[in-house]
């Protein structure tokens, strides 16, 4: 136990120093960095409490996937002109307010959700299934998700086809007059087509019409 | 104190595992070599120890002992962090690489979660190396590699999604004790072709070695590295390309399993087969890189989205519903 409450407190101070460290830095991407060190440190935490997939998954997609996304759009960035730059007086009373505001909506609703965990079992039955402890969390994990919340299951999949579509959609722009390859025209292209013999007369070479 | 035994018999494991892979690491870059050598007709590494195979240990020392060159403009500790992840990431994955039913570091439940997660996370280092550089060739090199490793990883794990519908778990060695009766590559042998071509890709090797394209590129993330920095990266590369193989031989043909069970095969224990098997699709790798020519980004790109994806997808749909109409879907545990 005592080497679990080290390990514990080891990746928390991890997290919690990168997750201030994210806003904190001045290099964008450095912030990038700690944010998927906050990422990578997340999931340890969830392994640790035994949720394996759910801290594989956190990995694949958040890791794996979104942070190289953002690293893409932020390495495109001039870094340098960042660092030197002063930030203006205003701006940041601007998103002060702003920012306070949207934090203390999160804060209320983490003590709402967090303080109503205590509650949960007389509002809500835990589940319809029967959790059964020999499972693996990934097995349980699809019992409940492929029985009771089958419908929100798919209608979030079907939101994240939409927004795939749209971005596609509002990115897509048709180009004209560009050459493309065409890959089936040039497989099927014969001899009899492309080639062909000409006699040349003297001293007139030769003129290809088209 | 029960803490310090557990600690010191860890470790004592992960260097009887990580010894024999940066020694087997050392061996295939002579063997990659020497396969490259005699499809062209050449002879390849055979100077430095019996057949050469000493060639990259003289090559590892040399590099250890040139000097390190820290390009003034770049940042350095990105730039020094790059090859150190490449490294750990490819090593680390060893970790739950089952070579026979007891011999594995750890025999996690998400085994297969745990490869894909690591597999997905190699590409910081070359994006890092690249970035930090602060020069055009390894900055393109990155940005080639990155958008690649995130669009053959997709199709990777689609297919890794038709081989677990057939296993029920994602445990290692259940994936490879469900192949006792038939290894996957018979009834999967399409999957196993797009999965060998898309390790291809995630590996940066040739045909799809663009991030790295000397004709273009230098030498694409790592042109500003020297000595012993470059070395880390190669070695990095070169050990997540036998991870593949490993993945691929557990994934299709059948991890440590002996191919039919009969006496002089079965005799055999288990991690020999395992270490044949990754040996065979390294030289098919290897014989690739001799054969093909290199593929033109856009043509990269064309075949993982639009071929593979959607290909590998009525895959998944078809096994689906194959198991599921004949009644033989895996049962859960």
């Amino acid at each position: 136990m005592l080497a679990h409450t080290l390990f514990f407190y080891f990746f928390s101070t991890i997290t919690v120093f990168s997750a201030i460290m994210v806003i904190v830095t001045r290099n964008t991407v450095y912030s990038v960095f700690f944010l998927i060190l906050v990422f990578i440190s997340v999931s340890v935490l969830f392994i640790m409490i035994g949720a394996e997939f759910l801290g594989m998954i956190m990995l694949i997609v958040y890791v794996g996937a979104v942070a190289v996304l953002f690293l893409f759009v932020v390495m495109m960035l001039n870094v340098v002109e960042q660092i030197t730059q002063k930030p203006k007086r205003s701006g940041i009373i601007n998103n002060m307010s702003v920012g306070s505001i949207v934090g203390a909506i999160i804060f209320l609703e983490l003590l709402v959700v967090i303080g109503g965990w205590k509650y949960k079992g007389t509002f809500l039955p835990l589940s319809f299934t029967s959790t059964n402890s020999d499972l693996t969390n990934t097995h349980a994990l699809g019992n409940i998700l492929y029985t009771d919340y089958i419908h929100l299951f798919q209608i979030s999949g079907m939101i994240l086809l939409i927004a795939m579509i749209g971005a596609i959609t509002l990115t897509f722009s048709k180009r004209e007059n560009v050459k493309r390859q065409k890959y089936f025209d040039q497989i099927q292209r014969e001899k009899s087509s492309g080639v062909s013999l000409v006699d040349v007369e003297s001293g007139k070479g030769v003129t290809f019409d088209e | 104190m029960i803490y310090i035994n557990i600690f010191f018999s860890e470790i004592y494991k992960i260097i009887f595992l990580l010894l024999p892979i940066l020694v087997s690491v050392a061996l295939i870059v002579w063997l990659d070599r020497r396969v490259w050598a005699f499809v062209q007709k050449r002879r390849g590494p055979n100077v430095v120890g019996p057949f050469g195979l000493l060639q990259t240990v003289a090559d590892a020392l040399k590099y250890i002992f040139k000097e390190i060159i820290i390009p003034a403009s770049a940042n350095k500790t990105i730039f020094i962090l790059a090859p150190i992840i490449t490294l750990t990431l490819s090593l680390i994955a060893w970790a739950v690489i089952p070579f026979s039913n007891e011999m594995v570091l750890s025999d996690i439940n998400v085994g297969i979660l745990y490869l894909f997660a690591i597999s997905s996370l190699s590409v910081y280092g070359i994006i890092m190396g690249g970035w930090a550089s602060n020069s055009k060739y390894p900055f393109l090199g990155a940005i080639r590699s990155a958008a690649q490793m995130v669009s053959y990883e997709v199709s990777i794990g689609i297919i890794i999604i038709n081989v677990l519908l057939c296993v029920g778990s994602l445990n290692l060695n259940k994936i490879v004790l469900a192949q006792e009766n038939v290894w996957f590559i018979f009834p999967l042998f399409p999957m196993f072709v797009i999965f060998f071509i898309s390790a291809l890709a995630e590996t940066n090797r040739p045909p799809f070695d663009l991030p790295e394209a000397e004709s273009e590129l230098v030498a694409g993330y790592q042109t500003e590295y020297s000595g012993m920095m470059y070395a880390m990266f190669w070695l990095g590369e070169y050990a997540n390309i036998l991870l593949l193989c490993a993945l691929g031989s557990i994934l299709f043909l059948g991890g440590w399993l002996s191919p039919i069970d009969i006496f002089p095969f079965n005799a055999i224990p288990g991690p020999f087969w395992m270490i044949f098997k990754i040996l065979g699709l390294f030289i098919l790798f290897s014989l690739v890189k001799a054969i093909v020519p290199r593929y033109r980004f856009d043509q990269l790109m064309r075949l993982g989205w639009k071929i593979f994806l959607p290909f590998s997808l009525l895959w998944v749909v078809l096994t689906a519903s194959f198991l599921f109409f004949l009644d033989m879907l895996p049962s859960t545990g």
